[in-house]
């Protein structure tokens, strides 16, 4: 298939599938530890932000309203920061190093909000915390790639999401344990994931290795000097790469944020007011369970058709949230297929990406794809929104299902396989 | 760096952190034990019997340190504003935010659940008992009951997290303690915005305050960045708006004013009491020049009462008093007291 096309450009030695030895080491240490290091971190940042609305509220006094407005500012900031975070990580070839500074930023930033007691620093704590997780993506992700031989990469991707979500599910569960043994214990909260961030920049330090011995033997083009500006946007020019970010933005113009799909499956389904702040959860289990199955599949039926498969099953979420037929499983499902749209989407996504984008550029390459779609999913935030204002729920979500089809479309089109050489 | 140094470098660091971890939350938990010991010092308050509806007594929520930390208190309202330390009487129901009239009370809990905050609403009788409980979307904001013990109002924070997509929002109902017939959100209400019907998706209200007709309220709309004071119909399923920038309005007893606060600075926590007359529209600056980020309570229909942050600590509050015509000097009422409910 055209995605997981083997002979990458780039001089990417084709690797051939392997012995047991090989087969044992698909998913190797590095892949472990990255997923170690954003299980932790995850579970750190979560257990902040489960205790955030309460915090605000009961322990400090204020009114949380305000973050929403600057939520928008800071999404686009973090997609802008992809990028910074995935060139600087090419340019200074140490993918280590950029995501480290990525993972530090946002682990030093729990203890400040133990010293921030208005919105305003709040407000900026926050801001850098996003920072951070806007640098150390791309590095990150192409660390994972170049350290899994291209056909496991579905796999690898799916054992790091994997991993990452365990976290997310993780952090809330520790925070309220917290709070349950300390009332008002937010300094507490904050202190502990401090401590946790720590601990994943330190697994960081110490088990991810600054070069990856990629499985492709030695890198190439690593005598060529260093990667310039010019060189990074030369990626554009490769068909195959502006292929994928376009179907990415495109279907990522469509893609309606959590928060909508939450809101929605509340005010159409009637999901009971004590559910709502579980509905995330949800998504995640589901995701947590299938990612790595769903990785594995596109290892070997092509990452084009779960990708594919993933919004189908996004656009049936979608169909049922519009048609809302009065069975009691209705909510379970919507949450079930959202959650497998990320497990089918989320990691097959950069797995494809690293396919087409030699090893030198490949931290701007995973970077371009991201901000891409984090940009067009912010884009589909606001228009959505909007169209929501003007017709209603409905008639959006209508719009939106209708676009999601057209783009889908337009990508299987796309991405389709290449002619046999 | 050998695998079996890095593995001995984690251990240690995994020990020193579980360390810390475990530091801080016991410090933390003695803290929160510290909390509930009574304290010399503080206004005294004693375990007894809290009737609502009395006529001239102040019920709140105790912030003083003690064992009666956020119960549901009460004072003789004639001794309040002159003696600070007058004996408080502790029910033990203790609630986060809460309001009461008529016999009617309603307490907005949160307790910390396994997964995720369980917040609930509790109608409470004049004995405070719980007649109906009601669950919670969100995080607990503000609370009202109509003058007639009928109509109960809440206001929560929706919070939700999804990948790096923080939102926030809120979410008013309104009850009516007769039939039990619940207003889940006042967003599916019709808009007129400046005398035009109006639908978005941003649309937040909050912060009630009912008129004394057990239909009309006011409450505060934000939309678009701006806030709105509306006026709305329970019957009807209607609001209007009247002006702008106004939040959390307080209906005064004859119905002729709304205390509200005003946001001084576009985009900053910093809010000024004003005193709006519903007749002319005429805003009166009050005489507290510290932010207030309180919905504020009539005493009476010349003073207002809101709370501020006790000196000097994080958590806490005090109940302080300020002519509403824009004269005099604030007052401090009650320190450690929130969510006042004169009855």
């Amino acid at each position: 298939m055209y995605l997981a096309d083997r002979s990458a450009p780039g001089g990417t030695t084709p690797v051939t599938t392997g012995t047991g030895a090989r087969a044992a080491r698909v998913i190797g240490t590095t892949v472990i530890a990255l997923g170690a290091v954003s299980l932790i971190t995850d579970v750190s940042s979560e257990m902040v932000t489960a205790v955030l609305p309460l915090y605000l509220v009961a322990g400090l006094g204020l009114s949380p309203l305000g973050f929403g407005v600057l939520d928008g500012v800071y999404n686009g900031v973090s997609a802008l920061v992809q990028l910074l975070g995935g060139h600087l990580a090419d340019r200074a070839r140490n993918h280590k190093l950029v995501a480290g500074l990525g993972y530090g930023l946002s682990a030093l930033c729990k203890p400040l909000l133990l010293l921030a007691h208005s919105l305003g620093p709040l407000g900026a704590v926050l801001a850098l915390d996003r920072t951070g997780k806007g640098l150390r993506t791309a590095p990150r992700d192409a660390l994972i790639s170049l350290s899994t031989s291209a056909e496991h990469r579905g796999r690898a991707f799916g054992v790091h999401r994997a991993m990452d979500t365990a976290g997310a599910v993780l952090g809330p569960v520790s925070a309220f344990l917290i709070l349950r043994a300390a009332t008002g214990g937010y300094d507490a909260v904050f202190g502990v994931s401090a401590c946790v961030a720590a601990l994943g920049v330190l697994v960081l330090v110490l088990f991810v290795p600054s070069r990856p011995r990629g499985p492709a033997g030695p890198r190439p083009g690593a005598a060529r000097g260093r990667v310039d500006l010019r060189e990074a946007l030369s990626l554009l020019r490769l068909p195959r790469l502006r292929a994928l970010a376009g179907c990415a933005t495109l279907l990522g113009l469509t893609t309606v944020s959590d928060a909508f799909v939450y809101l929605l499956l509340q005010r159409r389904v009637g999901v009971g007011e004590q559910w709502f702040p579980l509905l995330p959860l949800g998504t995640a289990v589901m995701f947590l369970l299938l990612a790595v199955p769903l990785g594995a599949l596109a290892d070997r039926v092509g990452r084009r058709a779960v990708f594919l498969a993933g919004h189908v099953g996004l656009l049936t979420a979608y169909a049922l949230l519009l048609w809302t037929p009065a069975t009691l499983a209705l909510p379970y499902l919507v949450l079930a297929l959202h959650g497998t749209f990320y497990a089918a989407t989320d990691g097959v996504l950069p797995a494809a990406v690293a396919d087409v984008v030699p090893e030198r550029l490949r931290a701007s390459g995973l970077a371009l794809i991201g901000t891409g779609q984090a940009l067009a999913r912010f884009c589909c935030s606001l228009a959505f929104g909007a169209a929501w204002t003007a017709w209603g729920d409905g008639p959006a979500l209508a719009g939106a299902a209708i676009g999601l089809l057209c783009c889908a479309a337009v990508a299987g089109v796309v991405l389709r396989p290449a002619p046999a050489r | 760096m050998t695998p079996l140094r890095r593995l001995l470098i984690l251990t240690v660091a995994v020990l020193l952190c579980a360390g810390a971890g475990t530091a801080m939350v016991l410090h933390a938990a003695s803290r929160a034990a510290d909390r509930a010991r009574p304290r010399a010092g503080g206004p005294a308050v004693t375990a007894g019997t809290v009737t609502l509806g009395q006529h001239g007594q102040l019920d709140f929520l105790s912030q003083t340190p003690g064992p009666h930390l956020d119960a549901i208190v009460s004072v003789p309202a004639a001794d309040a504003p002159a003696d600070p330390g007058t004996a408080r009487t502790a029910s033990d129901v203790s609630c986060l935010r809460f309001y009461a009239a008529a016999g009617t009370g309603v307490c907005l809990q949160s307790a910390p659940g396994a997964l995720t905050q369980t917040n609930r609403a509790l109608i409470l009788d004049a004995r405070l008992h719980t007649l109906r409980s009601f669950p919670l979307a969100g995080t607990p904001s503000r609370a009202r009951v109509s003058p007639s013990g009928h109509l109960a109002a809440w206001t929560v924070f929706v919070g939700g997290e999804s990948y790096g997509a923080a939102f926030f929002s809120t979410r008013t109902s309104i009850l009516d303690t007769r039939t039990w017939q619940l207003t889940p959100s006042l967003e599916t209400f019709a808009i007129t915005l400046d005398g035009h019907g109006y639908r978005a998706a941003d649309t937040n209200f909050w912060g009630v305050s009912f008129a004394a007709d057990d239909d009309t309220f006011y409450a505060t709309l934000g939309t678009g960045g701006r806030t709105y004071l509306v006026r709305g119909s329970l019957s009807r399923r209607t609001v209007t708006t009247l002006v702008q920038n106004v939040e959390c309005p307080s209906l005064s007893p004859d119905g002729t004013r709304i205390a509200f606060k005003k946001r001084v600075l576009p985009g900053a926590a910093l809010w000024h009491e004003y005193v709006l007359d519903l007749g002319t529209l005429q805003e009166t600056p009050l005489a507290e020049h510290r932010s207030v980020d309180d919905q504020a309570t009539w005493l009476d229909n010349s003073t207002v009462a809101y709370s501020l942050p006790s000196n000097g600590s994080v958590s806490g509050s005090d109940l302080w008093t300020v002519p509403a015509d824009g004269t005099g000097t604030p007052h401090l009422l009650l320190p450690g007291a929130f969510s006042p409910a004169p009855q």
